[in-house]
């Protein structure tokens, strides 16, 4: 088949920018004529074209839905990305969370226009409470890295409130790349812990680094390897020997929703990411939240605001005076990320307990098939059982000249977002595969069927059609190489782009 | 349970081919002490009605702005969004869609985000936007942050006519660092001296433009005298449609600029999730917080897009990042980039034009009410008035007649007994006449 005139090829539509669509003086919008009146801009109305391109609203609506169909999505395609938890979003969450009442309120409404919203922060920061078993929690962090922003503001607070200087914080190898730079943003230094043979924390040498200095351990668990930290009460125990405290990174709490009480391994603060866990959109990179749970020595440094309930009602306490505690004060505008409050209580509403824990052991039923089917085609890297996500890692593709990357390059070809590469780093090749309980047996039986049909593929020497995917997708492999040696980070127009040259 | 797929059939034979006895078998490596073994004390699951039934009977307890004159602003702007936006952001290949790791699978969402940081540079007057931040709050901190690396200094001076979130937001996110942090006294009629402070010890300066009292400022001296003294001009904006009308930070002299996009595309939320917008001039791109998205080609030769110096981020840096930043506000910023696309040039003035009228008319109307003094000689869509009484009880006794009346300064400095009478009070395009015409009629009637 020849090349199409148009650049498309059916289904694939090619599409240019906005900025190349502009036709002058043309919206997509109606407005009437502003009022007449004499400005108050005090002689600073902007003059020459801003340079915004003018587009009808078919024009509009036509380039996104385009845009749209270059995306892979949960709603179209089992999306393992390990450390990401890409369930399914229930739509009862989107709907609930546009009914005006929750939608069209403002924050700084007089209090007594907006109990029901209130009331609902408070709803959602109980479930949250009751199901880690935590007595405390800021409602504000806007995603995982700011919860645990937060969870370490108030470590740091603790300390300093006790007249202690503390400055190192342990985190194993293993650790998202957010953990050591949020620690980094508190004024502490870092210290590596590394993992032993069995994808743990090593004890020994985490005792070893232990010392009146040390801050808090950051532990992950179920950790970055898909596994259960099993000496986590020993963990737990040792941090808290020399007095330091021990932040949970709640990434992969999917896997233990209703089925472990957090509380009892000894944590005293953890994030929960509920674009994760509590099935909140990832809208392409964001928004989410990280509600961050606090053991009873660490709530009385939270951050504002917080939401209480008195015989009057819920009423906000926005300033540190109101609120009878030492708050490291605001660390977000408003109070929270309340459009995903929403869907996440909608969810867990729908779940319920029962739900709830049945989900979490679906999760790790899940990722354990995936687990013991491709365990002999792959190289798993530890031993079963694992939680919520398998990790393998690139023995299996040892001499037969494919990555790691460019299996998950022929995976896309098969009609599968790769599952996490690269990542954790204590592995060579890491393939990091988390199914969620909301994938079908069917669908794991056919993305089993794909990756070991790739596998053999990969081990009979068939290089270079793993070299040359994806073949079906809009664009092939992009030079990311010549991306960064000379950034082009927006459109320019072309004369000006050419007078640059 | 309509969310999981599997049976108890399936699950029996994928027990099997595990090798596990039971579910049970699975957890083995959780401490007893720690495993629960029934489901916790909470309401069991429930069907789609009965969720809606009880969701929307909190939301009946709210006044939603739709249903009352609304004249709040202070951050959070309401604006008309066109259906187009909702629709199109609600296309399961972007709402369920995460960071584009997989170039060739999310060149949808790479697109748009190309096309928003350069909509964000546009707007802003700057050279390059990266794709976005939380919120304008948490973007300031990283704002100030960012000079300090620049310019390698410490000092970081708040002025006092930055919002109260911001101004206390970066206060706290930079409490554990070497950095300094001076905040201003809140400055509502624009006397404060800044350019006596900024010395060479001064990483940066940051202003809000319209400030959070409403006034349009002139900020080229002030630019003029950061650039002297070495420092950087970080320029806030909360409400970018002002930028519609109003000289942009870039034209003024700003190295960084921040935003809260909130106000173009998305909904008022209860204030989350917001937008961060950062701005900045191309020789500072590579101390930026946050994702960016750049341009290259594929192995054919096509333009595409890609994420990239992704050597200043944690996942690559880890604690030596320029920030902690991850997960960011995209599904925000989808919304932001339709609705200025809808909007275009023309749109996006217009809008801006219609603000200001607005805002002119209110702010003659209540200026004429007796005992009420306009306290921003200039402004865009909102502007600070002072009352015979306080603000608080004022606002309570509107909305107990179902008027959404600005918000009292006091919310946020109850330590400035100064400011216990000031009001903050906003128009947008979404005020009808009748609107004005009824919030001037309630006040009369409670001073």
């Amino acid at each position: 088949m020849t090349e199409t005139f148009s650049g498309s090829r059916g289904l694939i539509i090619e599409e240019g920018l906005i900025f190349e669509q502009d036709t002058l003086g043309q919206s997509g919008v109606d407005l009437a004529e502003p009022a007449p009146v004499v400005d108050r801009l005090g002689g600073l109305e902007r003059k020459g074209r801003i340079g915004l391109p003018g587009l009808s609203e078919p024009t509009v609506v036509r380039h996104y839905t385009r845009l749209s169909q270059k995306n892979f999505g949960i709603d179209s395609v089992f999306y393992p990305l390990g450390s990401c938890t890409m369930k399914h979003n229930p739509r009862l969450n989107e709907k609930l969370a546009r009914l005006p009442g929750l939608s069209d309120i403002h924050p700084f409404q007089p209090q007594s226009t907006v109990q029901g919203a209130l009331e609902l922060i408070d709803m959602t920061a109980h479930w949250l409470k009751t199901l880690t078993g935590m007595p405390a929690i800021a409602m504000s962090p806007a995603a995982g890295a700011h919860g645990e922003f937060c969870g370490l503001m108030a470590i740091r607070a603790a300390f300093n409130d006790r007249g202690e200087k503390r400055t190192r914080v342990l985190v194993p190898e293993s650790a998202h790349g957010t953990n050591p730079a949020s620690a980094a943003a508190c004024g502490f230094t870092v210290d590596t812990i590394p993992a032993t043979a069995r994808g743990r924390v090593d004890l020994a040498a985490l005792k070893a680094k232990l010392g009146p200095d040390v801050a808090a351990i950051m532990v992950t668990n179920p950790n970055t390897c898909g596994l259960f930290e099993d000496e986590i009460l020993e963990i737990a125990e040792a941090i808290h020997g020399v007095g330091g405290y021990f932040y949970c990174d709640g990434a992969n709490y999917n896997a233990i929703v209703g089925r472990v009480r957090v509380a009892d391994l000894g944590v005293d603060v953890m994030h929960i990411n509920l674009h994760k866990t509590f099935s909140t959109p990832h809208g392409g990179g964001g928004p989410g939240a990280g509600p961050t749970v606090l053991s009873a020595a660490l709530a009385p440094y939270a951050p504002l605001p917080a939401v209480v309930h008195d015989d009057k009602g819920f009423r906000l306490i926005e300033h540190a005076a109101e609120s009878g505690a030492k708050p490291v004060g605001r660390i977000k505008g408003y109070h929270g990320q309340f459009g995903v409050f929403v869907r996440a209580l909608a969810y867990m509403m729908s779940m319920g307990a029962d739900g709830l824990r049945q989900a979490s052991t679906d999760a790790v039923l899940n990722a354990n098939y995936l687990l013991a089917q491709l365990g002999d085609d792959l190289s798993a890297s530890f031993d079963g059982p694992c939680m919520h996500e398998a990790l393998f890692d690139d023995r299996f593709l040892k001499d037969s000249g494919v990555t790691t990357l460019d299996f998950a390059k022929a995976l896309i070809d098969e009609g599968y977002h790769p599952m996490t590469m690269y990542f954790p780093l204590v592995v060579h090749g890491a393939l990091l595969m988390e199914p969620t309980e909301t994938e079908s047996k069917d669908t794991l039986d056919q993305f089993i069927a794909s990756v070991r049909g790739l596998a053999k593929r990969a081990k009979a020497g068939e290089a270079d059609g793993f070299k040359a995917a994806p073949v079906h997708t809009p664009r092939r492999r992009l030079d990311e190489t010549l991306a960064a040696r000379s950034p082009v980070l927006r459109w320019t127009p072309p004369a000006v782009a050419k007078a640059a040259e | 349970m309509r969310y999981l797929p599997l049976t108890d059939a399936d699950r029996r034979t994928m027990l099997d081919a595990i090798g596990a006895s039971s579910v049970d078998d699975l957890f083995r490596d959780v401490p007893v002490a720690a495993r629960r073994d029934a489901p916790v004390d909470l309401p069991h699951h429930a069907s789609e009605m009965e969720v809606e039934r009880r969701l929307t009977a909190l939301a009946q307890k709210n006044l939603s702005a739709g249903c009352a004159p609304f004249f709040i602003g202070a951050g959070a702007y309401r604006h008309h969004v066109p259906a187009a936006v909702d629709a199109l952001i609600q296309r399961g290949e972007f709402l369920t869609s995460y960071t584009p790791y997989q170039a060739e699978v999310s060149q949808g969402t790479l697109q748009y985000l190309f096309e928003f940081q350069t909509q964000v540079a546009l707007i802003t007057g700057m050279d390059v936007a990266n794709a976005s931040m939380y919120d304008a709050a948490t973007a300031t901190a990283e704002a100030a942050s960012m000079a300090c690396r620049v310019t390698k200094r410490k000092k970081i001076i708040l002025s006092g006519d930055l919002h109260p979130h911001y101004r206390s937001v970066t206060a706290s996110t930079l409490q554990f660092t070497d950095l300094e942090v001076e905040a201003l006294d809140p400055d509502p009629i624009g006397i404060e001296d800044m350019l006596g402070r900024i010395d060479s010890q001064t990483a940066c300066v940051v202003v809000q433009n319209p400030s959070f009292f409403g006034r349009v400022n002139d900020l080229r001296a002030l630019a003029a005298a950061c650039h002297d003294e070495g420092a950087l001009l970080v320029v806030v904006v909360a409400e970018p449609v002002s930028l519609g009308l109003v000289t942009s930070p870039g034209e003024m002299g700003a190295d960084i600029v921040v935003a809260e996009g909130q106000s173009i595309g998305n909904g008022l939320n209860f204030g989350g999730p917001g937008l961060g917008l950062f701005s900045t001039k191309d020789k500072y791109v590579r101390q930026m917080p946050g994702r960016l998205i750049g341009q290259t080609v594929d192995s054919e030769g096509r333009r595409g897009w890609v994420l990239t110096l992704s050597t200043r981020e944690q996942h690559i840096r880890r604690e030596k990042a320029t920030s902690n930043i991850c997960t960011n506000s995209g599904l925000c910023a989808l919304a932001f980039t339709i609705h200025l696309s809808l909007l275009g040039e023309e749109g996006l003035r217009k809008l801006a034009r219609i603000n200001h009228a607005n805002a002119v008319i209110l702010a003659e109307k209540l200026a004429s009410v007796k005992g009420v003094k306009l306290l921003s000689q200039t402004f865009f869509n909102e502007f600070a008035v002072q009352l015979p009484k306080p603000a608080a009880e004022v606002v309570e006794a509107l909305a107990a007649k179902r008027i959404l009346g600005g918000v009292p300064v006091s919310r946020f400095y109850p330590n400035y007994p100064e400011l216990a009478d000031v009001l903050l009070l906003t128009a947008t395009e979404t005020n009808s006449e009748g609107d004005i015409d009824a919030l001037v009629a309630a006040l009369k009637e409670v001073l």
